[in-house]
């Protein structure tokens, strides 16, 4: 028996290291991309920030448009307190119209975006991360001029309905952060839509 | 008299109570919304046939691209022990104006049910530790065999598992 629960666990790791990425507390990657308005973003631009709450997310999932309103109101909660949110689009347009750049810039401004959204062009920075769906999550702490990787996952536990959210899981982690204290959940999943490549 | 007045107007009431009985069950919508611990028994029949479970929903792209080839790997087998079952992560609430619709156009002859379960940190784990929850997600298992695929497949890659692990 224990033989097979090692066997498991080492199976599980394997699997881990495979799925490549990163992982809660990994140094998180440098990243430097076109927001809607063309201005380069790159996460060296946050040095003076605490952290930053970056979020794969798109314009065509349902799941992604389910959490536009609520990424909006986080960005307004906690940017002040020194975790803005930057979202990155990782879909390529040519499998999935509905994410092109131009979309994207239509959306930033209907939606009332108040984050820069990027656009990932060339797919390198979702796969450097570990993405693997829209909206995913990491919330990267800036701890003496690195980025650290402090919560990776699911904003919420209802998608369906923000109010009735039971867990706020990314909203609890920025929190503990912020007072100094170890993120208690520092994993989550959720159903989201795969990222498009071709 | 009287008594036969009341026993004429209760037949009436209990036959347009049936009446209506029937016409509710007639719209009721033929997909059946299940929570998670109600799915999971279908994830762990423990008899000779080999079941794939295809984790979907309409929106999603690959899965609408995928869904014919999974639909004939089930008609090749469907005079052997392999049931196709496809498991729609759409919105409730879409139940009628997508699901059933796009049944219905695509001619999708295999059973259908729609998981709603919003605590999925805790179930996507119960399906399998692999899954990070992106769909489509495609599970087939018998009880000598699991195995567990983020991601699309193609009809030969389906029907290669199927034929290889079918009892």
């Amino acid at each position: 028996m224990k033989k097979a629960i090692t066997f498991i666990f080492t199976l599980m790791l394997g699997t881990v290291v495979l799925a490549g990425g990163l992982k809660v507390g990994d140094k998180a990657t440098a990243f430097s991309l076109k927001d809607v308005e063309g201005n380069m973003i790159s996460l060296s631009d946050y040095e003076d920030a605490k952290g930053v709450i970056l979020i794969f997310t798109c314009n065509a999932c349902p799941y992604a448009i389910a959490y536009q309103e609520r990424i909006v109101e986080l960005d307004k909660k906690f940017k002040d307190q020194g975790y803005p949110v930057v979202a990155i689009n990782p879909n390529d347009p040519e499998v999935q119209a509905g994410d092109s750049y131009e979309a994207m810039r239509i959306r930033s401004h209907e939606a009332g975006f108040t984050f820069p959204y990027l656009f990932d062009e060339g797919q390198e920075v979702y796969p450097a991360y570990g993405a693997t769906r829209t909206p995913h999550v990491f919330v990267l702490e800036n701890a003496d001029d690195d980025f650290v990787v402090r919560y990776i996952g699911a904003i919420d536990d209802n998608y369906s309905d923000a109010s009735a959210v039971e867990e706020s899981y990314l909203d609890d982690a920025v929190n503990s952060l912020l007072a100094g204290h170890e993120v208690k959940i520092e994993t989550t999943k959720a159903v989201g839509c795969s990222i498009k490549t071709k | 008299m009287k008594y036969l007045l009341l026993i004429l107007i209760g037949t009436f009431v209990i036959q347009s109570c049936t009446y209506q009985a029937e016409e509710e069950q007639a719209t009721t919508p033929s997909i059946p919304v299940v929570n998670f611990d109600e799915l999971e028994p279908l994830l762990h029949h423990d008899n000779d046939t080999t079941y794939i479970i295809n984790f979907w929903a309409t929106w999603c792209k690959p899965c609408v691209t995928e869904l014919p080839d999974f639909e004939k790997v089930a008609e090749f087998y469907n005079d052997q022990k392999v049931t196709l079952i496809l498991v729609s992560l759409d919105f409730p609430k879409q139940v009628e104006s997508h699901v059933a619709p796009f049944i219905a156009e695509h001619n999708v002859k295999s059973e259908v049910i729609l998981l709603f379960d919003t605590k999925a940190n805790v179930w996507i784990d119960k399906v399998s530790p692999e899954w990070s929850g992106s769909l489509p997600a495609t599970l087939v298992y018998n009880k000598n065999f699991r195995k567990f695929h983020e991601g699309s497949y193609s009809y030969e890659e389906l029907k290669s598992i199927v034929e290889l692990n079918k009892l």
